[in-house]
């Protein structure tokens, strides 16, 4: 029987809630284990639950530098969509929505998958054009898309301007009806808890310092819990990504570190049931179960390790939002917070073994990385287990940089602030 | 954050636009050596620390600078022109974040 049911719910509500068991353990690291997973983000928690779920692989350790959860899965705009332009991008978002769709029955856990659609709006027709042909794209490859005329956004979201005397009018959109948003907090429990309970030990507080090598081959990490010996060392740390690199040697990556912000409005009344996105800027907004209007914009755009942002972008974002939204212009902020992104030189992620014998690489996630926290587990276990990748992720290979097979999106060529 | 161009002075950040790492080298134009311009267009240091890049006065005089920048902190170590390379690294300005 599941763990979490109607059932055990009542159970422990009569006996007082005595009986429940943490929802991971906290092991101390073993000498050794089969397959290491640096970084307890969603990403590392998603590989090692799909590492032990699908691959039988459950000699698994998860070492995450702080507490669990603490990094981008934690703190993200929450939006989950699949409405990209290219076919590589397209079938991989695609999968990690299908696996969405099922994933609170998967891990016995509450994720909150709401599909709202995710809609962006277009501000010229040329825009609208552009919409137009990634809609058909996406739905050549079977991936739902609608074009919305004004009158059907104004049914949609009430609140949003969609006069001719807005600054920028809107003159359509593109709905993916399938998208929408998740509790991302859940997402990272449900995971290490789905990991925890095959045998996966997540060790938190434990920072890797170095690396353990034999010739070439990477034999584990040292740590600040003392040495861990692996026959496979993966990595999904995101935003650190350059700087473990050069911990194993790697001096150079085709990756930078930006500072993305997110915020969080006082609780409103319903007034937005769906992710809308401005197409003549860099804004996306949705309001939380709790009420609180979620939103961001653009990176601050330039290299940062810091955490936290600046106040140009704060300033450009909340006028991004008032130009879609006026009425909103009392509503006060509660909190903003600012995150890593690994921004690649293409806008796109790597899943790869390598570069380093008994080395695998997970990073690249630019600003897009909470959607794709289950299909880039599951590709990357896929990844580990099999020494080769899943078609879903051999595009995503550390080499395309340098091959010519490069897959950008946005068409903003080697610069990742505009990614 | 401040940044101190030499000609004008302590100026908002949002006068400036960021152009990357400044420890990048542009091959001779006609090298046909890939792997350098393999390196000059897609490799990065990325470091988390000091950080030599360029940025460009573009709401002001639009002179090309040569900023290091701690990462981390946001305190800008020195500003100088890019042109001639690295000459003033020592110049230690004001801004900080």
């Amino acid at each position: 029987m599941a763990e979490y049911s109607a059932f055990s719910l009542l159970k422990n509500a009569l006996a007082g809630n005595k009986d429940w068991k943490p929802a991971w353990r906290k092991p101390d690291p073993k000498a050794s284990y089969d397959v290491i997973v640096i970084g307890g983000g969603g990403h590392g928690l998603s590989t090692a639950y799909y590492l032990a779920k699908e691959h039988g692989i459950t000699n698994v350790a998860v070492l995450e530098k702080g507490w669990l959860g603490s990094g981008n899965v934690g703190r993200n705009t929450t939006a989950v969509r699949s409405n990209y332009l290219l076919p590589q991008n397209t079938r991989f978002y695609e999968h990690s929505m299908k696996l969405w769709e099922n994933l609170s029955h998967d891990l016995n856990y509450n994720v909150m998958f709401s599909q709202r659609g995710c809609l962006n709006l277009a501000h010229t027709p040329a825009q609208l054009d552009d919409y137009a042909r990634r809609g058909n794209a996406m739905r050549h490859l079977g991936v739902d898309a609608e074009l919305m005329n004004v009158e059907q956004i104004k049914r949609l979201v009430p609140a949003l301007d969609v006069s001719g005397s807005a600054r920028f009018p809107v003159l359509g959109g593109l709905m993916q009806p399938r998208a929408g948003t998740a509790r991302h907090d859940a997402v990272a429990w449900g995971y290490a808890r789905g990991a925890d309970r095959r045998g996966v030990d997540i060790i938190e507080n434990c920072e890797v310092t170095g690396f353990l090598r034999d010739g070439g081959r990477i034999t584990g990490v040292s740590t600040t819990r003392g040495e861990i010996r692996a026959k496979k060392v993966a990595l999904a740390v995101a935003g650190s990504t350059s700087h473990v690199m050069q911990l194993a040697g790697i001096s150079h990556m085709p990756i930078e570190s930006h500072v993305l912000q997110a915020f969080v409005s006082e609780s409103l009344k319903p007034v937005i049931d769906t992710v809308l996105t401005f197409g003549m800027g860099h804004f996306y907004i949705s309001q939380s179960d709790k009420g609180g209007l979620v939103y961001g914009g653009d990176l601050d755009g330039y290299n940062s390790y810091a955490q936290r942002g600046s106040l140009p972008i704060v300033d450009e974002v909340m006028s991004e939002m008032l130009a879609l939204f006026p009425g909103l212009a009392r509503v006060r902020m509660l909190r903003s917070w600012g995150g890593l992104c690994d921004m690649t030189m293409d806008g796109s992620p790597i899943i790869t073994t390598g570069p380093l014998p008994g080395m695998y690489l997970n990073c690249g996630w630019c600003y897009g990385g909470f959607k794709a926290t289950p299909a880039s587990g599951w590709c990357f276990a896929y990844t580990i287990a099999k020494d080769e990748p899943h078609e879903f992720n051999a595009p995503f290979t550390l080499d395309r940089f340098y091959r010519g097979l490069i897959i950008d999106d946005k068409g903003q060529g080697a610069n990742p602030r505009l990614h | 954050m401040l940044i101190t161009c030499p000609y004008c002075g302590p100026r908002d950040v949002i006068e400036f636009t960021y152009q990357g790492d400044g420890n990048r080298e542009r091959p001779q134009p006609p090298s046909q050596d890939l792997d350098a311009w393999n390196a000059y267009v897609y490799d990065r240091l990325n470091p988390a620390g000091d950080h030599n890049e360029i940025w460009q006065h573009s709401g002001g005089c639009r002179a090309h600078l040569r900023v290091v920048r701690n990462t981390i902190t946001h305190e800008i170590l020195s500003t100088a022109f890019a042109r001639g390379g690295h000459k003033s690294a020592d110049n230690r300005a004001e801004g900080r974040s």
